[in-house]
Formats: C-alpha cells, sequence, structure tokens
C-alpha cells in the first residue's frame, strides 16, 4: 500500500523524532511511505484564528500535495480532525463566494478567469477534490487499526505510561479506544488510567496564549491528574498538546515524560533503553 | 442589548483575575461537576437520546425557517385566546412596552418568575428608572438580586456562591426588601429556603403584576410554557391580575406534539432530572386576568440570517454546555460580560450585539472589545457540542466568528508572515534551518507576547534538523 506521510508542520520543525517514528513503524507493517515535499501546513492554526482566507490557501495546496495517494497518514489527530471536518466547510464557502461573484468573494479574480472556480452545478472542483482526499486521511492509531487492521505492531517499551486522549482525536476524530488498544500490546508496556482524561488540557492553538491564564490553569489540573497516576511517561496522539503538558510537567520538574503514541509504537527491543529516572519534561529521545 | 454588563474589559483579563479568585474556582468546581454527572447519568440511560437530539435539532431548524408564518399563527391564538400580543423590535422598546403597561394598572412592584429574556434586556433597571419595584422570585436570582450582583450561569445564577455566603446575603439584606431572615439562621439549606419561602409568600400574596419569559411558544394553540424546580414561578403565573410574558421570537414550536421532544431534552440537559417538577403551561387570559405577550425580536433576526450562526438560536437555555465547558469551570459566568455565559454566550452575545465592526459610517461604533474577545474564550475542545441537546455545533460558530472579529494588527502581521512561509515549501524548510541554528539561544522566558507561553511552561527544544531536511539527507531514512 502506497502511504503518504502527512508530517504537519508542529512535527515537522518541531518533534522531528515523531516523523521518524512513523515512517519505521509503517515500513515495519509493510508500507511502502512516501514524504511528498511539497506540503506545509494544513492551515488549522490560521482558520481557527479567524484568518479562513490563508487557511483556505494552505487547504487548496494540500489537496493537490496528497491527492491520488491510497491514504494519507499524520501523526496528528487534530491535523486530521481539521481536513476531515473543516475542509469540506471552507470548500463550501469558497463555492459560495465564487457562485456569488467579486463583492466579498474570497476567489481571487484570476482564479474566476481561469474557470478553475467555475460550478458545476453547485459543486466547484475544489469541492470536488476535498471530498475525494479528505476521507482518505488518518490519523496513525486509525490508519493501523481501521485500515490495516493490526493492534499488535510488534513494539517493546518497558515503562509505566497512561494516555490523555486529545480533544480533537476523542470529540473530532471519534478515536475512541483505538490507542488503548494499541498500547496494551506493546510488550513491556504498563497502561494506567489517567482520571478526568476527556478533559481538555488547555492548549486549544492561540488559546494557550491569547488566554494563558486560564491554559494554565486547564493545564495545572491535567498535570495533578497525570501526577497522582505515577506513570513515567504521558502519551498522547497530538505533539501540540504534548508541547504544552510537558511544557508545564518540565517547568514543575515533575520527571514525567512526554512521548507521542508513534513513538512508543515504534520501540522495539534493539532501540536504546529509556535513561531510568532521568528528570525532564523535554523531548524524549530514547523512544527510537 | 442592553443586558451586556457595561464597561467591562475583555475576557482574558476578567478570565486571568477570576481563576485566582481560589472560593470561586471550588465552588464551581464542586457545582459544574455534581450537575455534569447527573445530567451524563440521565441521558446515558435512555437509548434513543440521539434520535431525540435530532428531533429536537430538527424542529428547531424548521421553526426558524418558517418563523414569520409561525409567528402569525401564534399571534392568532393568543389573541383568540384573550391574550394581547406586543411585536418589540429591541431592548429599547421591549421595556418601554412593558412599563407601559404595569403603569396602566397603577402599581409600581411587579413579581417577577426567572427569565433570560428580561435579563437580556435589562427589564428590572428599566423599570426602576421608571418608579418602579422588579422583586425576583427565583431562589438563585433572589440571591443575586438580594446581593447586588449579576448571575452568572444560566440555570443557576448564584452558582458562584456557597451556602455560608448565601447566609450573609439573607441576614444582611432580606430586611431591606420584605420581611428579614430569622437572627438565628445558619447555613442549612433547608434553613435557607425555609427563609426565602417565608420571605417570598409575603411578596406573592400582595403582587398583583407578574412578569415572565417562557421557555416554549407553541404556535398553533397560543400556549405558554414555562418550567421550573420550586414553584415559585407557578405563584407568579396564577396568583396576579395582570400577566406580561416577553419571549424571544425563537422559543416558539409549531406544534403542542412537539413538546413532547423538548420535555424530554431540557430536564435532562439542565438539571439532571428524568422530568421536570413545575411545568407550567397557559393559553391566553384566565378568568379574570389580563395577558400581554411581547415578543422579543433584540438581534435575532440579524442571527437568522447569517447561515453558520444562526443555529445558535436553535438554545433551549439548558445550560449543559456551561457545565461541561473546562473554561466556564474555572472562570465563572462573569467573566463573559453577559447574562449568557459559556460556551452558547460566546456565540450568542457577540451576534446578538452584532459582529459588525466599527466604520466611518457606523461613527466608530462597532462591536465591543469584550464582544470581540468572546469568540476566542474556548479551546474549542467540543465538549459544549458534544452535550448540546439540539446539536448546536458552537466550536463551528466560534470559529465562524472569529473570521469576523477585529484582530489586532500584530496578529494580522503574524499571521501573515506565517501564510507566507507556508506559502512555499522552501520558505518552509529556510525558517527551520534559521531555527535550528538559533536553537541555543532559546531563552527560557521569552520577553512580550512570547511570556504568555514561558510564564508556566518550558519551551520545547527545537531540533537541530527538521524531518523534511532528515528525509532529504537520509533519503527517508534508507541511508
Amino acid at each position: 500500500m502506497r502511504v503518504a506521510l502527512f508530517i504537519t508542520c508542529v512535527n515537522d520543525t518541531l518533534f522531528p523524532g515523531t516523523g521518524q517514528a512513523v515512517v519505521k513503524l509503517l515500513r515495519r507493517l509493510g508500507c511502502e511511505v512516501d514524504f511528498p515535499r511539497a506540503q506545509t501546513c494544513c492551515g488549522q492554526m490560521h482558520v481557527n484564528t479567524g484568518y479562513p482566507g490563508e487557511g483556505t490557501r494552505l487547504a487548496r495546496r494540500f489537496v493537490d500535495v496528497f491527492a491520488g495517494y491510497d491514504a494519507v497518514v499524520a501523526p496528528s489527530g487534530s491535523c486530521a480532525a481539521m481536513v476531515r471536518e473543516q475542509y469540506p466547510r471552507l470548500a463550501r464557502a469558497a463555492s459560495a463566494a465564487s457562485l456569488a461573484g467579486p463583492p466579498g468573494g474570497a476567489a481571487s479574480g484570476r482564479e474566476r478567469a481561469s474557470g478553475r472556480e467555475r460550478a458545476s452545478g453547485w459543486e466547484t472542483a475544489f469541492e470536488r477534490e476535498v471530498a475525494e482526499v479528505a476521507p482518505k486521511v488518518h490519523d496513525l492509531s486509525e490508519f493501523l487499526v481501521d485500515v490495516l487492521g493490526v493492534t499488535d505492531v510488534g513494539a517493546y517499551f518497558p515503562h509505566r505510561v497512561t494516555y490523555h486522549p486529545t480533544c480533537h482525536s476523542l470529540r473530532g476524530l471519534h478515536l475512541g479506544d483505538r490507542p488503548a488498544r494499541l498500547l496494551r500490546e506493546v510488550r513491556g508496556l504498563e497502561l494506567v488510567p489517567l482520571s478526568g482524561a476527556e478533559e481538555c488540557c488547555g492548549f486549544g492553538g492561540t488559546f494557550a496564549v491569547k488566554n494563558p491564564a486560564v491554559s494554565a490553569a486547564m493545564c495545572a489540573d491535567k498535570v495533578h491528574n497525570v501526577m497522582a497516576t505515577g506513570a513515567e511517561v504521558l502519551c498522547a496522539a497530538d505533539n501540540s498538546c504534548l508541547m504544552h503538558i510537558g511544557g508545564t510537567l518540565g517547568r514543575q520538574r515533575s520527571g514525567v515524560r512526554v512521548v507521542h503514541l508513534a513513538e512508543i509504537l515504534a520501540a522495539t527491543e534493539e532501540d536504546t533503553p529509556f535513561p531510568a529516572g532521568e528528570a525532564t519534561g523535554g523531548r524524549a529521545g530514547g523512544a527510537r | 442589548m442592553s443586558g451586556t454588563f457595561l464597561g467591562m474589559p475583555a475576557f482574558p483579563g476578567n478570565a486571568a483575575a477570576a481563576v485566582h479568585d481560589s472560593q470561586l474556582r471550588f465552588n464551581l468546581r464542586k457545582a459544574t461537576r455534581t450537575i455534569r454527572g447527573k445530567r451524563a447519568a440521565v441521558v446515558g440511560e435512555l437509548p434513543d437520546w440521539e434520535e431525540l437530539r435530532a428531533a429536537g435539532k430538527a424542529i428547531k431548524d424548521h421553526t426558524l425557517r418558517n418563523l414569520d408564518r409561525h409567528l402569525l399563527r401564534l399571534e392568532e391564538a393568543v389573541t383568540r385566546a384573550g391574550g394581547r400580543v406586543h411585536w418589540a423590535a429591541d431592548a429599547a422598546e421591549a421595556n418601554r412596552i412593558v412599563a407601559e403597561l404595569v403603569e396602566a394598572t397603577g402599581e409600581t412592584e411587579v413579581v417577577k418568575v426567572k427569565s433570560m429574556a428580561t435579563q437580556e434586556i435589562g427589564l428590572n433597571e428599566a423599570l426602576a428608572e421608571r418608579g418602579i419595584t422588579a422583586y425576583e422570585t427565583d431562589l438563585a436570582e433572589l440571591i443575586v438580586q438580594l446581593g447586588d450582583d449579576l448571575p452568572s450561569h444560566i440555570l443557576v445564577p448564584a452558582i458562584h456562591r456557597n451556602r455560608s455566603e448565601i447566609r450573609e446575603i439573607f441576614r444582611e439584606k432580606m430586611g431591606q426588601w420584605g420581611r428579614a431572615a430569622p437572627g438565628d439562621l445558619t447555613d442549612d439549606p433547608r434553613a435557607l429556603a425555609e427563609a426565602a419561602r417565608l420571605h417570598l409568600r409575603e411578596r406573592f400574596l400582595s403582587s398583583k403584576v407578574a412578569i415572565s419569559g417562557a421557555n416554549f411558544m407553541i404556535a398553533e394553540t397560543g400556549t405558554l410554557v414555562v418550567l421550573e424546580s420550586e414553584g415559585n414561578g407557578r405563584m407568579c403565573l396564577t396568583l396576579p391580575e395582570t400577566l406580561i410574558s416577553v419571549v424571544g421570537i425563537e422559543k416558539l414550536l409549531p406544534r403542542w406534539q412537539d413538546l413532547e421532544v423538548f420535555l424530554q431534552l431540557l430536564p435532562r440537559s439542565s438539571t439532571g432530572e428524568r422530568m421536570n417538577p413545575y411545568t407550567s403551561t397557559w393559553t391566553g387570559a384566565a378568568e379574570g386576568q389580563e395577558f400581554h405577550l411581547v415578543l422579543l425580536d433584540n438581534g435575532r433576526t440579524d442571527v437568522l440570517a447569517d447561515e453558520v450562526g444562526r443555529q445558535a438560536l436553535r438554545c433551549i437555555r439548558c445550560s449543559a454546555c456551561l457545565n461541561v465547558c473546562p473554561v466556564y469551570e474555572r472562570v465563572g459566568g462573569h467573566a463573559y460580560g453577559s447574562v449568557y455565559p459559556g460556551p452558547i454566550g460566546a456565540i450568542l452575545t457577540p451576534q446578538l450585539h452584532g459582529m459588525t465592526r466599527a466604520t466611518p459610517a457606523s461613527h466608530g461604533r462597532g462591536i465591543s472589545e469584550l464582544d470581540a474577545s468572546l469568540p476566542y474564550a474556548s479551546s474549542l475542545c467540543g465538549a459544549c457540542f458534544e452535550a448540546c441537546p439540539v446539536a448546536i455545533d458552537i466550536p463551528e460558530v466560534l470559529v465562524h466568528l472569529r473570521a469576523k472579529a477585529p484582530h489586532p494588527r500584530s496578529e494580522r502581521l503574524a499571521m501573515r508572515a506565517a501564510g507566507w512561509v507556508f506559502d512555499r515549501p522552501v520558505r518552509l524548510a529556510r525558517t527551520q534551518r534559521l531555527g535550528g541554528r538559533l536553537r541555543r539561544f532559546v531563552p527560557g522566558r521569552l520577553p512580550g507576547p512570547g511570556a504568555a507561553w514561558t510564564d508556566t511552561r518550558d519551551v520545547p527544544d527545537i531540533p537541530a534538523e527538521s524531518f523534511r531536511d532528515w528525509w532529504d539527507r537520509t533519503e527517508g531514512g534508507t541511508r
């Protein structure tokens, strides 16, 4: 199966190890992994902060780049949810604007003149492309469980781990217990339940800096619950949320490490074992 | 809409002050978690909850699409049953109509059933200006009124208070408004309720005019419906000689039969009860009673014109979204600066006020700083949408309103710069390499806007090499 990796801009820039883990894991499971170099960002930050113009431009880039693949895998529930949930809305809005003509229209004059935005019925080319590409975009655990049909991915990770289901993977993609099913099959791993797991950690993209006091108060409760588990590692399917929780854990010198789900699933017996008792909230280096 | 807490600064400032109020956070945490648990239990026991939710949404959407027709049917039915219908375009007109109706009775005191619409238009304050005193009779509204306070929750307006604070308010203030609280009042809930009962009973028996809102209006029959838990509303609805109901035009349901859906959805979502304790319905004027219905627009038809934002008009004011909201739980209702707090308030308040930017034509008047900040008062976690009994996609509307809100100049520039970088992969790669070279120089505490991150969190380590550079260098890890 030819799979495209949608790395996401946050992972590409700040957490390359997560991307490397996805590549290693998918190859181990027999997938041919391609990394389309023209990809940049899904546009979520722009759209969710109130800049749908820029967001729509990035969405057009995304569907151009990822058209033609059997599946697109992203190590981020949030970015996958953006494509699946919000792209159809952006495409509808762009079509409505182009049909409405110049005043207030989002499509540029050049695009209209080129005929690219000409509607066939009520649907434009952009809407059709989104309808084709969006359903093929999967979060990693969804792809593993639903598309490849595996839960035992041959991983080894001898640590006490707790899992935080990020909001967009939980309520956007409805990942349910897929991540937990994958984690339970990891040899050596002890999965401990997190109380208040379904509550938001307070990241929320630009919310973290637009409402820093509330964001920090929400994270304080999350961190309190994480510490109460006695876990060595906090795992999630989104590095942006982990950056926020991990940044707080680090500031508090908690000793709890944050590790992306992909890095746990990619780890095997051959990997350098995790340095025991190393107090850091920074990024995990030993998981690959 | 004049029901805004005037002069309040934007949400982030209010919220920052509120999260440091440990008593407030304790009260809210305890109260929201209790209601949340009750709601989850009674919703979970219904196998057809999702079907009920879909039905509620469909009935409301149908009504809103045909609102003009159904409103005229309602007017006809109410008039036929002996009531009088008044149409109010905005808060000022509604307040004037109500004040004139009260003045025509010669009374200077009115009792009130708990009502969001009259809070929204600032009716009590408008009546006070004309020498009419309005007495709140809902227990929680009474606490708020006696405490010279503002409501902080739709269903539980005094949720920010605990019982010892309530005892103090009753002891100090009850006597100024009517029958005083007993001198030996304790903070036992039964003692507090008894003090309120005695205080209010005198009021009910002496009042000639009552003012209410309504949870639902039935177009087919002209019936109004009020759901409450105390029976105080029923006292107001039945004892006085004149009843005036102020109701938002979106509270309509086409048929009597439609109530079946909402009488299941509302109690389970709001108080976490299977059945509502006191459900009062009335059609027109009872014998010997005068009945007036004031239909309130106050921005609603403008909201209806917005294809994405209009779903906010489906709201049945159950407060489920407040009780599950992690932001509301930490900051309380006052930070939202409106009678509609929480997630629904964040999409309803700015829309009712109008999301219009300040323009020369509007003489610089436009959306207030507070209203512009409300669509951002959410981490977009989606818990509200999941809990909403009429499936209002609150995150979708929040994002939609963020696009309409005015943005700070520095943010516009930053977003444009980010858009420029993401527009070409080569620009992204160069930016990443620059970050990689500067990684050693990133301080633990960032200055300026970066401090919003580093005040409580460490900065992530910037890697020496981005993923795309690693891919290129190693040919996808094969070399």
